[in-house]
């Protein structure tokens, strides 16, 4: 048994059964737990009790527009890539009552929707979407303008990293540097090996969350086996994003053909945005009575890919899905360095894989490159 | 409507099922909130008493098939202030609509012992074929709230707010994994108006377009993708030809695909 905690930013190797330990203290210590599990044929994110919860022994295949869950012959909890979900549906929620106002002898009275939000503690974060949430922090509370509502979930969160064993076709983090070893942002950082998980510590509260784990310094052995599953999963990133002629490259495209010829194949339905762990726009909904005496407003998920996004006074300034894929693009690759110093893409592939049609953001930029204007 | 009394409300049934009617009876506890606001002066499913006309709201269940019909919904255009028309039979023509793709004289020969007793048009239509429509409340079955919302939108004086986005948008926000993507099931989704929020999906099958195209549909590319993947020609067709398929961008579609087969 190991007499204390370890000290921040030591790695170290514990019993995978113990991370079920792990769980406990982090709920002890009043956490709700978020991880992955299989649902639906994929590995989604719901809050999970246990270890039982957790995907064991299943892996993803992952192609533009295809998904599928397949079983490995090694028992790893986390031998799978990013899927459908991420963790923005729990610090960015995709509905969120915001007020209720109702009206009682000719007055108005206003209620804020104040459900306190859970502590969330996020079991198997990739360094994809460790990257994720750096810039949703930027966008969402990096500024003077802040979003009470993300800051509230933000603070709390424990972040569990898990470094990627395996990467799919569709990744590219490599590329966009920011992946697959998780490098900062955790308080807790797992790489899964056959017999043992190494853990480095990233907190005092990664550390504590150790309590009664019965850990060891990892050895050189160890750390060599954890940094060669982490290379692996760098060789096996499916693709790459060329990113040195960016964001120049296309604003000097904004009339190239291909935006014609991928408005031919995209159904202008979304999806890309709203897995995107990046996209952040929302959009509000008011319900109110028949009699007009009470509403509620309820803020929800938008995108630039929905018609009614880009409609104004007099008019829709995005009336085609050629607009609208070149807003989507130009704002992930370009605007978004701009407007917040970092690209809003952090190569997970998400886009990719859940496009019910499979049109790849790196192709796009690809054919747009193969025929610039100079 | 900002008059003094109560809008008066009258809800017709021409070809249909009856199912959008009783979404509306379905209101339940909002119910009594709309006999609060509006007169119902003409609603056989709910009552066989009825005022006459002229209405504030006509609400139209049901497609045209009759030449009876034809000259009904002419006069109940006359009659009322706003024509609003509910379900996918009213908006499309409906899944009775399928017969427009054959000979009904066939139909009537097989099915009736005395075919010369039925009288009825070779096509299936949607209201707006025949009469200028105000608005149109997609689904198969109208959704109650939506239809609440219509209604309240009307009472206010405002527009409904019915965002004509695809059903993909509400699948996504209710963390529903994609059939398409993670299991090849052909969904109509992408092409399709949302409305239901995502109700197939949900349960493991694929959108059957019940609320009719949404805004800028692009029926090509879906198509190509699912004959891509391996969904059968026939199945898409079919697919294509369910409660809303005489909708202009489902009907243009499952043709093209029918026509690339010949
Ligand atoms: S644009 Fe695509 S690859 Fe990049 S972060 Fe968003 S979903 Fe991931
Ligand atoms: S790409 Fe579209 S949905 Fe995503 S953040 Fe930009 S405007 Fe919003
Ligand atoms: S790129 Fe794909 S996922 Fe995005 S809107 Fe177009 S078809 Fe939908
Ligand atoms: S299941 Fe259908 S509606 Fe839902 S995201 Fe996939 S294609 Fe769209």
């Amino acid at each position: 048994m190991s007499p204390s905690l370890p000290r921040v930013s030591a790695s170290v190797a514990m019993p995978k059964a113990s991370l079920q330990q792990v769980f406990d203290n982090l709920r002890a210590a009043g956490y709700m737990l978020v991880g992955p599990t299989v649902r639906d044929g994929a590995i989604v994110l719901e809050e999970v009790d246990g270890l039982d919860d957790l995907p064991l022994g299943w892996t993803d295949e992952q192609r533009p527009g295809h998904y599928r869950l397949t079983k490995t012959r090694d028992n790893h909890y986390f031998d799978y890539g990013v899927g459908p979900h991420s963790w923005k549906e729990f610090l960015h929620p995709s509905r969120l009552p915001l007020f209720s106002v109702e009206k009682n002898n000719g007055n108005w009275t206003i209620r804020p929707a104040q459900e306190p939000p859970p502590r969330y503690a996020f079991v198997g974060v990739r360094a994809c979407d460790l990257a994720a949430i750096a810039i949703q922090d930027r966008v969402l509370i990096g500024s003077e303008f802040r979003d009470p509502h993300y800051a509230a979930r933000r603070e709390q969160v424990f972040v569990l990293a898990v470094n990627c064993s395996q990467a799919n076709s569709t990744c590219f983090c490599a590329s966009m540097k920011t992946g697959p070893k998780a490098t900062g942002g955790f308080d807790l950082a797992l790489t899964e090996l056959p017999d043992i998980f190494l853990a480095e510590i990233g907190s005092e509260a990664g550390s504590e969350a150790l309590g009664d784990v019965p850990w060891e310094a990892a050895t050189a052995f160890d750390l060599g086996r954890a940094s060669r599953v982490i290379q692996r999963a760098e060789r096996q990133n499916g693709r790459q994003m060329q990113t040195d002629d960016l964001p120049d490259l296309l604003y000097e495209n904004l009339e190239h053909p291909r935006w014609d010829e991928v408005a031919t194949r995209c159904l202008s339905c979304a999806n890309c945005t709203l897995v995107c762990p990046t996209c952040f726009c929302t959009t509000v909904e008011d319900v109110g009575n028949l009699r007009g005496t009470s509403a509620e407003r309820i803020r929800i998920a938008d995108s630039c890919f929905n018609r009614d996004f880009s409609h104004v006074h007099g008019g829709n300034i995005r009336p085609s899905i050629r607009s609208r894929y070149r807003q989507w693009l130009t704002h992930k690759l370009a605007s978004w360095i701009d407007q917040f110093g970092t690209s809003g893409c952090v190569g997970c592939g998400r886009c990719i894989t859940w496009c019910p049609v499979g049109i790849e953001i790196t192709e796009e930029v690809n054919a747009i490159r193969a025929k610039a204007a100079k | 409507m900002a008059s003094e009394a109560r809008p008066r409300l009258a809800v017709y049934k021409f070809a249909s099922c009856d199912g959008c009617q009783l979404a509306l009876l379905n209101l339940e506890d909002e119910l009594l909130s709309l006999v609060g606001e509006v007169e119902i002066a003409y609603f056989l499913e709910a009552s066989s008493a009825t005022l006459p006309g002229p209405y504030d709201v006509a609400l139209v269940e049901g497609s045209v098939t009759t030449a009876e019909d034809v000259e009904r919904i002419r006069g109940i255009r006359k009659d009322a202030k706003y024509l609003i028309t509910i379900g996918a039979c009213a908006t499309t023509g409906g899944i009775q609509a399928l017969r427009n793709w054959k000979d009904v004289d066939e139909f009537i020969r097989l099915v009736y012992a005395r075919p010369e007793y039925i009288h009825t048009l070779k096509d299936s239509t949607p209201i707006s074929s025949h009469v200028a429509v105000d608005f149109e409340l997609n689904g198969c079955p109208i959704n109650k709230a939506q239809a609440l919302e219509v209604l309240t939108a009307l009472l206010q004086g405002r527009a409904p707010h019915l965002p004509p986005h695809a059903v993909c948008v509400e699948c996504k926000r209710h963390g529903t994994v994609c059939v398409t993507v993670a299991q090849g099931i052909a969904c109509l989704g992408p092409l399709t108006h949302a409305g239901c929020g995502a109700l197939c999906p949900a349960f493991n099958r694929g959108c059957y377009g019940c609320f009719g195209p949404m805004a800028d549909p692009n029926p090509d590319s879906l198509t190509a993708h699912l004959l891509d993947i391996g969904v059968p020609r026939g199945h898409i067709i079919r697919l294509l030809r369910g409660f809303t398929g005489y909708a202009d961008t489902f009907r243009a579609a499952s043709e093209k695909l029918e026509k690339v087969a010949q």
